[in-house]
């Protein structure tokens, strides 16, 4: 590595990785470093990606952060964003929002073209197969909707997690369904909705699984909140958690 | 049909609640998922068909004045007529007058969704004329008096039992002692019911899957044969079709049909694939002595040329509803219109105003996988939150979600302020939360802790420890 320039990522937390769930935001920042000559760089400007008023039909709200995110975020060479549905927003609907804005139609599709899901940057852009990390359980792992048919992302995170010491992996069965958060859907339609992670959870316990795992915060709090509701030992965490070896936090829904 | 679209949220309740209907939607679940992926495996240019019948459908919408017209020439200069429809009540009188000039008094016909629009049984029935539905669901469904709830399958929602019981309430000449325990015997009566009406009808009326501009022939595709029985044995042949469904030439059918079936029961090819070109030429064995095409805008063709227009590519085949884990829940009827399933969530606003269904384009959590599935390649999340916006700005859904969209975009957009409104609130759910990792309630939660816990914050923010730490 001697002699690279080291790269400049910043990191899009996302919100619900600030407020509920932090140790998810380190291990972004460890695994991020550890996979290249990358130095990582949380900008102060950042809050929310736009998604909650974008999928509502609040479009004005929608574009004022969207300015703001690619403001804050233009000037790096990458940008990482530890959630499928966030990195999504970011580089799929960006271009699309602002393509009728001159002052920022090139700058989103600039942004967008080098925003990536946390996995993603590990494997396509840091071609990194370096895990050392052990947790000696077996886990399941939840893809979603955004990841997967947005992003396209798939092995990503079962190539890395196919490193994790003591770690074994159980395929989740039908596992292309949405577990049914779905932003403010799953308040809006919590009936349909309850449906939804009831299936989905249902084919996480056929698993026989200790642990979930998923790159989405949204998914996670679901699906940690179902199985919870229902009593299930089954525990529920960020796949960067256990990438970095940073799983020691109660998993999300555990009291401390 | 009278629309219950803007009821969404009773409708799915009621669904959710309805064992019958949940038992009759596993089939949807499972069959229709895996028939489709094994005929895509099958087919490696399976994507690459798809790009050229989204392409196609692109080309027609660009040119589809000149298109109907050479359609038109073409089926006069076959004998046949074509009646422009604007509006559902132009259709309805455009098909009663050719039933009542012909004397009609039964009129059977074969599957069409454009005619559940435009509501041509209750008009005909109403007018003393008695349709017959002759697709095997579509004669379940009548016979219960209920309209689809699916674009391919309309009786879907319909179990075996429940099939059994209406063929017992309303056959009563048959004996009651008779078998019915066998899917066949079901199939074997409506056989033998349907025969003798398809020889009485005076007047057949099919919708198309495609309208070939420049043969002049319209087609249809069925895996019953019940299509072929109702264009060619009555005098006169009706076909109901929307505008949106004219392809160049049978070379362009031929590419359409290979993504249509795959994409809507897994088959290769449907059992039947009709091709009607004009009433009976002298010489032919059978066929109507006319032949009509009745085209029906129903406000098609406003959505050229605006953010909607990409949903006219549809092909009905159904995949999208059968992805759907919306309609894999509630079904079709709770979708209260015509369509249900992602592609009605998209086209029920188009077609009776989003301020009558605003609630559809609402329900979905923008999962994607119609999109996915779709063998045109129609970008229905798109147009769902295209049509949220259109009820955003019109304010179809009341004020508190508006002002609480509002007041986050302004925290949001607000970083100093941001962090610390998040600090103070986190900080609060964090404490409260921290002993048993997760809230069964919480106040303004319920719609959240209703059927799953609320899993607390680990008690400080990110960009507070980052801070911190730095």
């Amino acid at each position: 590595m001697n002699g690279t320039p080291r790269k400049q990522v910043g990191l899009f937390v996302t919100c619900l990785v600030d407020l509920y769930r932090p140790v998810v935001g380190f291990a972004a920042i460890a695994l991020i470093e550890r996979s290249g000559p990358f130095t990582v760089v949380v900008p102060d400007a950042q809050t929310c990606c736009g998604q909650p008023g974008y999928n509502s039909g609040d479009k004005e709200s929608a574009l004022a952060i969207a300015r703001q995110v690619v403001q804050a975020f233009e000037g790096f060479d990458h940008v990482v964003v530890p959630s499928g549905s966030c990195a999504g927003m970011i580089k799929t609907h960006y271009p699309e929002l602002l393509a009728g804005d001159p002052a920022f139609a090139a700058r989103a599709k600039a942004l967008a073209d080098k925003t990536y899901e946390l996995t993603q940057f590990l494997r396509d852009v840091a071609q990194w197969d370096g895990v050392y990390s052990e947790f000696a359980q077996t886990v399941t792992y939840h893809d979603s909707c955004s990841s997967l048919r947005e992003l396209q992302v798939k092995k990503q995170p079962r190539e890395l997690l196919a490193k994790v010491g003591g770690l074994k992996f159980k395929e989740l069965p039908d596992s292309e369904p949405c577990c049914g958060f779905g932003g403010t859907f799953c308040v809006k339609f919590p009936d349909i909705s309850n449906r939804m992670v009831e299936d989905k959870v249902a084919n996480i316990e056929a698993t026989g699984a200790d642990v979930v795992l998923a790159a989405d915060m949204g998914c996670l709090l679901n699906i940690a909140g179902k199985l919870k509701r229902k009593g299930s030992k089954i525990e529920a965490r960020h796949v960067a958690e256990v990438l970095a070896g940073m799983a020691q936090d109660s998993a999300i829904g555990e009291g401390q | 049909m009278q629309s219950t679209s803007h009821l969404f949220k009773d409708n799915a309740a009621r669904a959710l609640n309805d064992a019958h209907l949940q038992q009759a939607l596993t089939h949807v679940r499972t069959k229709f998922i895996t028939k489709r992926q094994d005929a895509m495996d099958a087919l490696p240019e399976f994507d690459a068909l798809r790009d050229a019948a989204r392409d196609l459908k692109n080309h027609v919408l660009s040119r589809l004045d000149e298109y109907l017209v050479e359609f038109e020439g073409n089926v006069v200069k076959n004998g046949g007529r074509v009646h422009w429809c604007a509006t559902p009540a132009d259709a309805r009188k455009t098909i009663l007058d050719i039933c009542r000039t012909a004397g009609a008094k039964t009129v059977t016909k074969g599957k069409t969704m454009v005619g559940e629009e435009i509501g041509i049984n209750d008009h005909l029935a109403a007018n003393g004329i008695e349709p017959i539905e002759t697709d095997l669901g579509e004669y379940i469904i009548q016979l219960r008096n209920e309209p689809p709830s699916h674009i391919i399958a309309p009786s879907v929602h319909v179990t075996r039992d429940q099939v059994e019981a209406t063929f017992r309430k309303i056959h009563t000449d048959l004996d009651p002692n008779r078998n019915l325990t066998e899917p066949s015997s079901l199939l074997h009566e409506a056989r033998v019911k349907l025969r003798g009406r398809f020889l009485v009808a005076d007047v057949g009326i099919t919708g198309a899957n495609f309208l070939i501009a420049n043969t002049g022939s319209t087609t249809i595709v069925t895996n019953e044969g019940n299509g072929d029985l109702t264009q060619t044995l009555p005098r006169i042949h009706i076909v109901l079709a929307g505008i949106e469904k004219i392809v160049p030439s049978l070379q362009d059918a031929g590419l359409l049909l290979r993504v249509l079936a795959r994409s809507a029961t897994g088959q290769e090819m449907s059992a039947y694939t009709t091709f009607s070109t004009g009433p009976r030429r002298p010489g032919d064995v059978d066929g109507p002595d006319e032949f009509h095409v009745v085209l029906v805008d129903n406000g098609r063709s406003k959505l050229l040329g605006t953010e909607f227009e990409e949903m006219l590519r549809c092909i009905r085949c159904g995949a999208c509803l059968n992805h759907c884990p919306i309609y894999h829940n509630v079904g079709g009827h709770a979708y209260g219109w015509v369509y249900a399933g992602p592609i009605g969530a998209i086209t029920t606003p188009a077609l009776i105003g989003i301020e009558h269904a605003s609630p559809l384009p609402e329900a979905s959590s923008l999962c994607g996988r119609c999109e996915q599935v779709c063998p045109v390649r129609i970008p229905i999340p798109k147009m769902l939150r295209h049509w949220r916006e259109e009820a955003f700005e019109r304010r179809l859904h009341g004020n508190r979600a508006r002002w609480a969209l509002k007041a986050w975009a302004a925290l949001a957009t607000r970083p100093a302020l941001y962090r610390l409104a998040m600090r103070v609130g986190v900080g609060v759910l964090g404490m409260l939360g921290s002993r048993r990792g997760r809230f069964s309630s919480l106040p303004l939660a319920e719609a959240w802790t209703r059927h799953r816990d609320l899993p607390a914050p680990q008690g400080r923010t990110f960009m507070a420890m980052y801070r911190g730490k730095k």
